[in-house]
Parts: structure tokens; sequence; C-alpha cells
């Protein structure tokens, strides 16, 4: 359980950072806060011939908050944004969020942009990404691209990331008056991935639901998007009893796998339990 | 009581005693300020690393290897096939005499010609430093040839399955009957007969510190020393001198400290003979330090057992006979030199050994397996033989009406029946199963606990209250292995002195994991002397060349042997201080006494005192004071073996409380109580840590832990990510009390503690789900009790997935 050997080089800047992984491609690896990476370099699961460091460029770092939108840099650490009182206050899915991540020493090194750009399927923030409609900000040789959470994550541990590009932060757009957030997971331990997971936002007024967004995650090769469910809740007044009737909805939208934890069927079966529960936290969140 | 049995009573039970005192170890500051010294932290000049390529197939014939490439990579040093081992080193034999009909094949430390589980070590490459040999690994080419594995224990004697061994014609690798008669006709009348199969699966031991040595061989003596984070020394010492034809004096192994071992550490290595095999044929020394990943696939395997049990009872829910039928499979060979067939055993012998029946029938049976080499981890045999019955017991009681915590008060041997022989005729010398159930009870509150529990069900929260009543083999007797032919001893020796500094150094072959052994030493110590804590210096390790002889960490064992030779060493030392101080005092022994380091008059008189370092001062230093007749002996050796019974046990009783999610079929384990009784508890805190890391160890099994293998053989939890242990969120609040009933085997009095609270969890959370599942109708058998294996009861997803509930 050794790392095979491997160069290293730690840019300041982010166009340095880029000429380094444009000269190596494939064979370059980002480190970010080595949280999933090392553990890859010391099981051998990954081996690139260079490590190009980020940790010094400090444009990566922090979050900005502008008129429309949150701007989370990427090597933001997942314990700055859980403390930050302006991600509890704009963008409140993921401050429910960021306590289910691992545990404090991770979240402590791990970084935003590393769990983005990892795609873990069973990973929270990229469900809370795709569930608030965020976009992703790469740059590259040719500048920078914009592209939305949807279309980033496109499969297990695969993104729309080039091997020359950078993911330099994702951008949010502050919630809005009337809209509610929920979030829950089911992980066999506190901390680990989960099982099943459903982040869900929208807008409610007088009982009812619109605008919703819900995001099942861990149950497929990457965090989807509940359409099923959600049309059939849009415009209802979700008392629990609707919501656990619409849930069967979300046969169609999940097609789960199997692992050791459990069975696709069993993950079927605990997607409709928690979406209800989470969709039921989501109606006491908005009407209280 | 003779006088000494007086004296050493006095000694242990003084008001200003440290023996019953939760003193905090001495030895902690050192390990929490980094300064441990583990095998790993050891460099010798020109130390080179080995690591190993292992058989990615569960069982495969080995065509060709080729390491030419492998050789000729970076600061590689020498590549070894298992043919090249063998060449050096004698293979082992894991069996014991006194097992009839137990059998299991010459086993060599690598894979010659046929591969039998995966991660059995293939290659060895040597290099400057591990990552290096790492990358040679990846050179290796083997040939294979893959052959069907017998993977699954159910089939394994299926005349359709391979035969891991040809010659042998089937699987099978130790069978055990125990039959008192009459069990037929008691399960012919019984009021009541309730039956059940329970499924325990495959765990590991998980050590922080991964198994390790580095072996250095003086080629111009012939003596090969070993530095090894081991539980057993003087094993090790036996053990290589068989491998490599060496006498037991070219051999020795140096133990430093020690990160855990729980029972992992007490076994033959392929790789670690290999390591050794290596040192000889380079004459340099090799470290070896297994990795995360290498230790899930070669560490032993514990458990994975299953159990048919049945019981019969009267009317009034006593229990009348008990029937099991246990199955285990350990792999393709029974490890070297405890052999795999002991965890067997222990359920076949134990099963039910706390309650009052009579009659009893039981039938084991042990089958090779192309899985990695299961053997003894902490608890061994306990947590399956208490899970099965506590099981059984409550289903009996839920049957009969009756209370589960009546339903153990009428059938729990009486306190005042022992000795006690069992059906199994296990000779039980003094327990306390009443008191302790009576103590518990207590201390759960278990009438408001019910009452509480009642109120949460009619608001659809589903409260779990399990109990479980256990025992322990404690302090064996040289009967359960020595008299086999194995070289395991049970005999431990303590060394003690008065130095000219005024220290009390004491030096045994108490091995320290982490457990407190050597605080246990130091309080013993220090009252059979009559010295303070800060005056006593155990001798951190074990040596055996320069210390004395014992037989290390395993059995719950140390405290009450180790203990009780240091106990009667400082005895013998005390009274030939006193013996001194007599001549310098001008008085008779037997008017003194040696309180915090001074020897005074018993009476109370002034004007005697004198230090201990004063008299050490006179008598090396200034002899010339003392008479031509006094010769000062400040020097006290003991040893100690258990002679009246075969084991000492211990025993005590568990609780649980947890909720279960009858939606999710996730379960919240909330609170966990013990009443345990190890007899004399030297420092209570210690056994308290003891009940709650062994609870860690059986709340794992329980619910999290499993060693999961496909079908192939192929193990799927190589890493801490899959494989889950139960970590601080994940254990609730374990309170502990304890019930001293002292064993009359030592003047100490102590019974063994270790492995007790990984026995209990089981039993007692199985029978917590199962009560929290009780509306439903629904019940648990298999265990570790996933979220799927909860669902699946309650009939809300059809099965668990075909890995997960894989025998």
């Amino acid at each position: 359980m050794k790392a095979p050997r491997f160069s290293y080089a730690r840019p300041d800047t982010i166009a340095e950072a880029i000429a380094l992984l444009t000269r190596f491609g494939e064979d370059a690896r980002v480190l970010a806060g080595g949280q999933s990476l090392v553990p890859m370099l010391n099981l051998r699961i990954a081996a690139p011939s260079i490590l190009v460091d980020i940790n010094q460029i400090s444009a990566l770092n922090g979050l900005t908050v502008e008129a429309e939108k949150v701007h989370v840099g990427a090597l933001t650490r997942h314990a700055h944004i859980e403390s930050s009182t302006d991600v509890s206050k704009y963008l409140p899915l993921l401050a429910l969020a960021m306590p289910h991540i691992a545990h404090p020493a991770i979240r402590t090194r791990g970084t935003f942009g590393g769990s983005c750009a990892l795609a873990d399927p069973a990973a929270e923030i990229p469900a809370c990404s795709v569930a608030l409609d965020a976009t992703f900000v790469l740059a590259g040789p040719n500048g920078e691209r914009r592209v939305p959470a949807q279309d980033f994550f496109q499969g297990a541990l695969t993104t729309a990331l080039k091997s020359d590009e950078l993911l330099t932060g994702v951008e949010f757009p502050k919630s809005k008056p009337g809209y509610a957030a929920a979030f829950g997971e089911l992980t066999r331990r506190k901390g680990d991935y989960a099982i099943v997971g459903v982040a869900a936002h929208g807008f409610i007024s007088q009982a009812r639901l619109s605008d919703l967004r819900i995001v099942i995650f861990g149950a497929s090769d990457r965090p989807v998007r509940a359409r099923h469910l959600e049309s059939e809740l849009e415009g209802k007044e979700a008392s629990s009893e609707c919501i656990r009737r619409a849930a069967t909805a979300l046969d169609a939208d999940v097609e789960p796998r199997d692992d050791l934890h459990a069975t696709g069927e069993t993950r079927r079966y605990l997607t409709r339990t928690l979406a209800s529960r989470v969709l039921s936290d989501l109606m006491k969140v908005g009407v209280s | 009581m003779s006088a000494r049995e007086t004296l050493a009573a006095r000694q242990i039970s003084r008001d200003d005693s440290l023996v019953g005192r939760s003193i905090v170890r001495p030895n902690i500051r050192r390990h929490t300020e980094g300064g441990g010294h583990f095998v790993d932290d050891i460099k010798l000049p020109r130390m080179v690393h080995v690591a190993f390529l292992r058989s990615p197939h569960a069982h495969a014939r080995i065509v060709s290897i080729d390491s030419n490439a492998a050789a000729r990579m970076p600061g590689v040093i020498h590549v070894a096939t298992g043919k090249d081992i063998a060449a050096i080193s004698k293979p082992y034999v894991g069996v014991l005499r006194h097992m009839e009909g137990l059998r299991s094949p010459p086993q060599y430390p690598m894979a010659v010609d046929v591969a039998r589980w995966q991660g059995e070590p293939v290659v060895a490459v040597v290099a400057e430093s591990r990552a290096q040999a790492e990358d040679a690994i990846q050179r290796v080419d083997v040939g294979w040839e893959v052959l069907p594995a017998a993977v699954n224990m159910e089939k394994a004697l299926d005349p359709s399955e391979p035969v891991i061994h040809e010659s042998y014609g089937s699987n099978l690798c130790y069978r055990q009957i125990v039959d008192t008669g009459g069990v037929d006709e008691a399960f012919a009348q019984a009021h009541l007969v309730v039956e059940d199969t329970v499924n325990i699966g495959r765990q590991t031991g998980v050590p922080l510190e991964p198994r390790g040595l580095i072996a250095a061989y003086n080629a111009a003596d012939r003596e090969l020393t070993v530095y090894h984070s081991y539980q057993s020394a003087h094993l090790m010492q036996g053990t290589l001198a068989t491998c490599f034809s060496m006498e037991e004096r070219q051999i020795r192994v140096i133990v430093p400290d020690v990160g855990g071992g729980f029972g992992i550490k007490i076994h033959t290595y392929g790789d670690e003979v290999a390591a050794c095999a290596l040192a000889i044929i380079l004459n340099r020394p090799v470290k070896f330090i297994a990795d995360r990943f290498e230790s899930f696939q070669s560490d032993i395997h514990a458990r994975d057992h299953r159990v048919r049990g049945k019981l019969a009872l009267d009317r009034e829910g006593n229990i009348l006979a008990l029937e099991i039928d246990d199955l285990t499979g350990i792999g393709p060979y029974s490890m070297h030199p405890r052999s795999s067939s002991i965890e067997l055993l222990e359920v076949v012998l134990f099963t039910g050994g706390n309650y009052k029946h009579k009659l009893y029938r039981a039938r084991g049976t042990v089958v090779f397996q192309n899985k990695n080499c299961m053997c003894q981890y902490r608890g061994v045999g306990h947590p399956v033989a208490f899970a099965a019955m506590e099981h059984l017991v409550d289903q009996a009681a839920l049957k009969l009406g009756i209370d589960p915590a009546e339903m153990r008060r009428r059938n729990l041997i009486s306190d005042d029946a022992y000795p006690y022989t069992s059906p199994s005729k296990t000779r039980f010398e003094i327990l306390s199963h009443q008191k302790c159930l009576t103590q518990l009870l207590k201390l759960m509150e278990y009438d408001d606990l019910r009452k509480e529990q009642a109120k949460l069900r009619k608001r659809g929260i589903h409260y779990g209250i399990g109990l479980a009543s256990f025992f322990e083999l404690t302090n064996p007797s040289p009967l359960i292995y020595g008299m086999g032919g194995a070289r395991i001893g049970t005999v431990e020796s303590c060394t003690i002195r008065l130095d000219a500094g005024g220290q009390i150094v004491v030096h045994t072959a108490i091995c320290e994991l982490g457990q407190g052994a050597e605080t246990i030493v130091a309080q013993i110590a220090a009252d059979a002397v009559g010295v303070e804590l800060s005056s006593v210096k155990v001798i951190s390790g074990v040596d055996t060349l320069s210390g004395p002889t014992g037989s290390g960490a395993w059995a719950s064992r140390q405290t009450g042997t180790v203990g009780e030779a240091v106990l009667q060493a400082g005895l013998t030392l005390r009274k030939n201080i006193l013996d001194v101080a007599a001549v310098v005092l001008q008085t008779s022994e037997e008017k003194l006494d040696i309180i915090n380091g001074s020897v005074v008059m018993k009476d109370g008189k002034r004007g005697g005192n004198v230090s201990l370092l004063e008299l050490a001062r006179i008598a090396y230093y200034r002899g010339n004071e003392l008479p031509s007749t006094c010769e000062p002996l400040f020097m006290a050796t003991h040893q100690f073996r258990i002679k009246d019974y075969d084991f000492v046990f211990s025993n005590g009783a568990a609780g649980c409380l947890l909720e279960v999610d009858p939606e999710t079929g996730f379960i919240d384990l909330l609170k966990i109580w013990c009443v345990d009784d190890c007899g004399r508890a030297i420092n209570p805190k210690l056994v308290d840590e003891q009940i709650r890391g062994g609870m860690a160890q059986g709340i794992g099994p329980a619910l999290l832990e499993h060693c999961i293998y496909d079908d192939q053989g192929q193990l799927l939890t190589c890493t801490m990510a899959d494989y889950l242990l139960p970590m601080s969120l994940d254990v609730p609040d374990i309170e502990v009390h304890h019930v001293q009933t002292l064993t009359k085997t030592s003047a100490l009095g102590a019974k063994g503690i270790g492995e007790a609270g990984a026995s209990a969890p089981p039993g007692a959370i199985m029978n917590a789900v199962n009560d929290a599942l009780r509306p439903f109708n629904a019940k648990v058998t298999r265990q570790p009790i996933t979220p799927e294996v909860v669902l699946e009861a309650l009939g809300k997803i059809s099965q668990v997935s075909s890995v997960s509930r894989q025998a």
C-alpha cells in the first residue's frame, strides 16, 4: 500500500496549473484535499505520473456572494462551507447537506471542488448542485467554459472535465423567498457514503409545491433528478399520504444497482421511503 | 489458609492497597505523546523490505512464475517463490493430538504448486524499500490454471464440490459430538419444543497496528533475532525453531510495544515465516509490515457459524434438553499451532453451559473451503454459543408468554450450585449468573424500561430490549494446548528486585497490547512489597532471551496468571527485605511491616523506621555495616500455573436497548449495560475498558462487520470503507458494573475479562431486535443484522443480496 512513484508540481496560478495539465494530459491528476486521491494512490487504483497540487492557488479558495449568486471556489474546504453563515442564508440545502459529508477530520481537509471532480455517485455535494441548478466553471487552455450541473456529472467517477481543464468553482443561484430545502440520506454508519440520499428544493405556497427539484443520489451512477416524482407533485397540496403515494413514481426515475450493502430492490424500496420522509420534511419547513 | 495466603490477602486488600483501585496507566503518557516503540519504528542497518504477490484466485494451480522483469526493477534485491522458501523452511501442521480425527495437511509458508485461497502468498520480492518491492510485484508474471473453488461451507461436503486436499477424499476437517443420552426422550415428552437456525457471519480483528516483524540473521553464530508485533514471543520462538530446524536457543524473539492483537497475532502466518527465511537467505535484516489490504486477506478470520438449535421445555418454562448442530468453514488449512477447530469445539462445549438442564446433544462439523483461514479471535466461539442459546431462550419465553428476564431467572444455574459440571463435562469452579442477572435488571431499571417500551410502541416507536447471560473461558491450564503437542505454555514467571536506587523492578513476560497489562503488574507488585506505584518499574516488552519465560496474551489469562506470579515473587522479596531490615533494626522480622516504601514497626512504635532506599544503599554499597551472616537477597522469582481446574471461568450478564425503524430496517443502538464477574478486579477502570472494547467487537459482527466473499471466493471487503468497523458514533454508552466472586485457584483471586465483552452483544442485540419486531410478527436470525436483513424479516423486500447472505 505504497503509492507508485510520481512527480509533483505546485503551481501558484490557475494558468500554471492548466499549463501543467495541458502538458501531461491523462498522466496528471489534480491534488486538492487528497481525501480520495491519496488512498487511491496507495491502493494503486490511480497511478498518475504527476500530481498537480493546487493548494497554493489562492484564487481558487473561498466563497463570494454576488447579487444573484454565490460562487464557491473549488479549493474551499467542506468545514468552511459548513460553518459559513452566507451558505446557511443563501444556500440552505447545501448547509443541510454539509454535516453528512464523512467526518470532521475529512471535512477539514476535503475540498468542494474535489468532491465534484471525483463525482462519486453517492456524494452529497454533486446531488445538491444538481438540485440547485448550479453552474460549474471550468478553466482550460482556451479560456473558461460553464457547464450546468446536470451535464457536468456523466457517470460514476466521470465528469465533463477534460484532461487539460481545471474546475475552478461552482456558481449557485441564491435561494429565493418562499423556497424550502430538505435533505436526508441512509448510511450504514454515520459518515459513510449513502446507500441512498435525497436532496429536495422547491417553492411552497399555501401548502402547494411548485418548481420542485428532487435529486436522488447513491442509487444510480450519478445524481439523478426525480422528474416523474416532481411532476407528480407539481402544484399539489402535498400531505404525507399524498407524498407516500406519489413516491412510487420514483421507480421510473431510478434504476438502482446492487452492491455490498443493498440489492437494487432494497435500494428502490429505501429510495421511496427516504424520499417520502424528505419531502414531508420539506413541507414542514415550507409551512413553518 | 496458610500464613502465606493470609499475608497475600492482607497485602492486596488493605485500605491503602493499589489492587482494586482505578489507577491511571503509567505508560499512557508515553503512548499519547507518540513515544510508543512499535516494530515499524525500528530500523536496522542494511535492512530491506519484503512485499508479497498474493494469489488473485481462490483456488488455482501455479503453472509458471516469470520474475525476470521484476528482478531487474530498481532497488530489487531478491525474488523468491514458495518453492524457494520451502527449501529452507519445513511445513507446519495445525492439528492438536488430543483432538481425535482433526486433520490438516502440511502447510508451507507460501503456496507451492497450488494456491488455495485468494490472498495466499505466492511470490516474495525483497527490495530497498517497500514501495520498490510493490512496484516489482506488479511485474511478476504468474501463469495460473484456475481450479474450481469450494466456497460455500454448507455445500463443502457435497460430493459435487471440489475436494481441496485430494488425499482426504472430502473437505471434512473435524467432527465433534457430545451426547448425554436421554435427549430424544426429553424432546418427545416436552410441553414445548423451540427450534431455529442462527447464522453468524465472518469477522476479523483489525488491530490498529497491523502484523509485522523484522527478522535479522547472524550467520556467524547461526542466530535469528526477530522483532515481532506478536502476542506470544515464546510461542514464535518455538515455531521458528521447528520451521528452520534450529535449536530454540538460536532463536530470539523480541516483542516491543504492540498496537492491539485480539487474537490475530498468536498464529503462524506464512508471510511472517517467509520474511524470516529471507533474512536467513540474504543475511540481511528483512522487514515485513502487512498493509491493511493484505491484512484483510491474510489475518485470520473468525466466526462464520451456522447453528441449528432445539430446546425442550416444560409448562413452567424449565429447559429440559438442548440439541445443537454447528457447522463452520475454516479455509483450506487448520491454522498452526492452535488449530482451527477450537472455535467450533467451544461452541459445542459451551452452548447452554450457563443453564440448568442436564440433557444435551451437540454435533459440530468443521469443513475446509477456499477462503482465508479462520482461527481464534477475541471471544473464540463464545459469541456464537451465546447468540444461539440466548435466541432460543427468548423464542421459548415468547411462546410461553414468560418475560425473558424471568425465563433466565428460572433456568440459569443457581449461584450456590458450584462447583458445577455442565452436561458437556465442563467444570465451573464458582460463577454468579443469578447475582449478575439481578444486578443487571436493577441497573437497567428493567421493569420501567418495559413500561416505557409499551408506551412508545403505541406511538409507533419500536424499542427493543435484549438480554444475554454469558461466561468466559479464562486462565487455562496446560490442558488447552500443551497436552495436544503445541509449544504453547501456560506457566508464567516473574523476577522482581530491589535495586540500589530503591526502585522495585519487575520483569515478566506479560504482553502489553494496549489493555493495561503493565499497570496491573505494577499495582500488584507495589502491594506485594509495600511500596508506592511510583517506586515500581515494570520492564516493557517481551524478550525470550533476556526475560523470564511466559506465554503471552491469549485466553484472557495474563492478569490471573502473570499477576499471581508477580504477587508471589513480590511477597518473597518483601520477606527477604524484612530479613535484612530486622538485622539493621536489631529486631525480628515478624515485628516489621513495609508501608509506602519504608520498613516500620508493626506496633507503630517510633525509632524503628528504615526506607527501602536506605536498606538498598546498605546492602549494595555498605555491606561492611552488615554482619557476615547476613546475606541480602533483594531479588525473588516465582513461577505459576493453574492446577486445580482445567480453566478458570468468569461470567456476567448484559442488556441492550435499541430502536428499530420498521420502515427502513435501520437499527439505532441506544444503550448497553453489563454486569461482569471477573473475580478480583485489580483495576476496575481497566476492566471497564476491556468490557467496552470487547463490546465494540461484539457490536461489530452483530450489526456491521462482515468479511464478504463472492461465489468465486473473492473477498470483497478489503478496505476500511467496505469492512464496516463500528466507530465512536456507532458504539453507545456502555454502563459496566462489577460483581467480584474470587477464584480459589490463586491467592490473587483474579479471573480473566479480556474477551467477555465480545461474547454478549451478538445475543443481546439479536434478542433486542427481535423484541422490537415482535408487533410485526417478524424475527431475524442472521448476523450481521443489516437493514436488508430486517427488511427481509418484515417482508418489505424479497431477499437480501446473495453476497451478504452467503455462508
